[in-house]
């Protein structure tokens, strides 16, 4: 077991900074999930952890063993490639026992772990096929039993669910999660799905533009993204950013939205209150707006444009001055296009942003 | 309306191909077959064929072929495959030699045989070369019909250096469009580069393996200008015969038998390799 330690990582393709001075650490057994858009470098970085990409600059630690000149056979690791990259010409029996055969392990324990693995992921009927015979699913699980019978410290997944149908996919993320549980390997999981990110990860490592723009757990993404990036990328729908300026009343700072005033918890009023005149941007989930029949504190006139019934709850989208913005309801909240109704902003679950940077306010 | 159109249209698409390669193919092959085993008058004889086997070059034509085969053919495809490989792992300049491996390709192989010719003749440039480093004395004749060994390797290294490059063309194809994951896949999983090669390269590239040992045979079974133009009639082969019996002594019968028998060793080599390279069903998912 080992955990993992990128050093300001820098990576250059052409004129392309694919990863950018990037530093992150890895607790041993951790499952970090690199999220963010296509093309930001999460696929590069975890190129530069498995050996398969030269760094342009910076260190690869596993354990305490610097790889960063080492090939990937020297690095002990294991990875599933998005594509599974399964051989076709080896049964599904000698593509789980690849790595083990590479290593010349004695016969009876390469039969012992290779059968193990296949238990493990529902292979066992399947051992002497090839995999030509076998469904895009099953092949998938062959990808992932090759490189959890290596049983090494640090196992890689680039998007492994990416080329699976929506219900294959729900069912392999709570199975990945469950093996995690079971294999405790340090894990480095790659995609662009950020309920996957939320589902599986430990601690989730957003990424924009070849950096890290945050790395927390889960819900702390989710409820305290760094930034407009974060807040947009994360959550379906995800948050909404009414823009507002700060005015500070009598010492209190509030948010001028329009006609109306939004104030901001407790904890945030002496760093705003520096940001008096200033442009700012409200970043709100749309669980967290609610719909009221009379103007109170922290309320926003506004206008429903369109009503979706989704089972679980309502999606409505609404305009609020000149922004569109989405707020979830109740199932059995009555409410029509075209009605006028007010806003009520839950403070506690505002996210105050810079509106020139995009970043978030923290508590002076 | 729309069915009748969709049957014919594949049909139609292929008709310009069949057209050529029946006028000119097909016929020709078919003419040479009613050559050798038709009398003047018309009828079914096996009389060429005891003439071609009782001529006195025949055995030798047939043994230097053969030679040239076995000797070729394994030269060439290793070699071939070590420059592709080479060639695959895109070194600083790979291009380079690319075109220098690849410019044999554009030479016809009488201007091929020629230019070995200028190489190892008596006064050519090896000889002259290796005269003004001292190294010889006076010329030493590799072509000469009394040192046969010294003949026979200049025409191995002559035709190698000629058809290698097609050799290489086809499996450099074959390992550009392997996807990329499979190579990175063994490496993370533990094979250097030898056990890579073995266990992941060469069974990925086995369909380029068989379409290129099946061409290169067919052409070593084809060789004629080079051994023409170094080893003259010194060094006989079944295509050479074929040639001579037809322009030298005008008798287009046992010509057409010697070309009918080339045909034959062909499509045995061609339906050998499709058996011994042949992926499984299994494998190729169809059961
Ligand atoms: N081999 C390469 N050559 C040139 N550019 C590359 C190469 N690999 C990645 N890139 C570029 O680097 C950036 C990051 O790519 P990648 O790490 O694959 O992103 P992601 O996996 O997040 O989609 C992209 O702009 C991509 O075009
Ligand atoms: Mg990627």
């Amino acid at each position: 077991m080992a955990g993992i330690q990128f050093q300001s990582i820098r990576k250059i393709f052409g004129k392309t900074l694919a990863a950018n001075d990037v530093s992150l650490e890895i607790k041993d057994g951790e499952f970090m999930v690199l999220l963010g858009p296509s093309g930001c470098g999460k696929t590069t970085l975890l190129r530069c952890l498995a050996g398969l990409e030269r760094v342009d600059g910076g260190r690869v630690l596993i354990g305490a063993r610097d790889v960063t000149e080492l090939a990937p056979r020297d690095r002990k690791i294991a990875m599933v490639f998005q594509s599974y990259a399964v051989f076709p010409h080896l049964t599904v029996f000698d593509n789980i026992a690849f790595g083990l055969q590479m290593q010349s392990r004695p016969r009876d324990e390469i039969k012992r772990r290779v059968e193990d693995g296949a238990r493990l992921l529902e292979l066992s009927d399947y051992l002497a096929r090839y995999p030509a015979q076998l469904s895009g699913g099953q092949r998938q699980r062959v990808a992932v039993a090759r490189a959890i019978v290596m049983q090494a410290a640090v196992l890689l997944m680039d998007e492994p669910l990416s080329n699976l149908d929506a219900l294959l996919r729900l069912q392999m993320r709570a199975e990945l999660k469950r093996l995690h549980q079971e294999i405790k390997a340090t894990t480095i999981y790659v995609t662009h799905d950020q309920v996957e990110a939320l589902s599986l990860g430990d601690r989730i490592a957003v990424m924009q533009n070849g950096r890290i723009v945050q790395c927390d757990a889960p819900m702390n993404i989710y409820d305290y993204p760094a930034n407009k990036f974060v807040g947009g990328f994360i959550g379906t729908p995800p948050m909404n950013f009414l823009p507002g300026v700060v005015r500070v009343n009598e010492g209190k700072p509030i948010a001028a939205v329009g006609e109306s005033h939004i104030a901001p918890s407790v904890a945030l009023a002496s760093a705003l209150i520096e940001k008096n005149g200033q442009p700012i941007l409200l970043g709100i989930r749309p669980e967290n707006l609610a719909l009221a029949s009379a103007q109170h504190a922290n309320t926003i006139r506004a206008r429903v444009l369109v009503v979706e019934p989704l089972g679980s709850h309502k999606l409505l989208t609404v305009q609020v001055g000149a922004e569109i913005s989405k707020v979830s309801v109740a199932p059995d909240q009555r409410v029509a296009p075209n009605d006028d109704v007010w806003l009520h902003f839950d403070p506690e679950k505002i996210r105050w942003m810079d509106a020139a940077t995009g970043d978030a306010i923290h508590p002076g | 309306m729309r069915v009748r159109t969709e049957s014919i249209l594949p049909y139609s698409l292929l008709a310009p191909t069949l057209i050529f390669i029946t006028l000119l193919i097909v016929v020709p092959i078919f003419q040479a077959f009613l050559l050798a085993f038709q009398t003047a008058d018309g009828e079914f004889t096996l009389t060429q064929f005891e003439k071609m086997i009782a001529d006195t070059s025949f055995a030798d034509a047939l043994k230097f072929t053969f030679l040239l085969l076995i000797f070729i053919v394994p030269a060439q495809v290793v070699l071939a495959l070590v420059m592709a490989l080479l060639i695959h792992t895109r070194f600083k300049g790979h291009t380079f030699f690319l075109y220098i491996y690849a410019l044999p390709l554009a030479i016809s192989d009488l201007a091929a045989g020629i230019v070995w010719l200028a190489i190892f003749t008596e006064r050519g440039f090896l000889n002259s070369g290796l005269f003004q480093l001292g190294l010889l004395e006076r010329p030493f004749l590799f072509l000469s019909y009394q040192n046969l060994p010294a003949l026979f390797s200049t025409l191995i290294i002559a035709e190698s250096w000629r058809a290698t490059a097609i050799v290489m063309v086809i499996l450099l194809a074959g390992l550009q469009v392997i996807p990329r994951d499979y190579f990175e896949a063994a490496d993370v999983f533990g094979a250097n580069t030898l056990k890579r090669t073995l266990f992941v390269v060469l069974p990925l590239l086995r369909p380029s393996l068989q379409n290129a040992l099946i061409i290169r045979t067919i052409f070593a079974f084809q060789t004629f200008a080079v051994v023409l133009a170094l080893a003259g009639r010194v060094i006989p082969v079944l295509t050479g015969e074929a040639y001579n019996w037809y322009a030298l002594n005008r008798n287009a019968n046992i010509a057409a038998a010697y070309s009918t028998l080339v045909l034959i060793f062909t499509v045995i080599a061609t339906v050998v390799y499709f058996r011994l390279l042949r992926t499984s069903t299994a494998e190729a998912g169809f059961d």
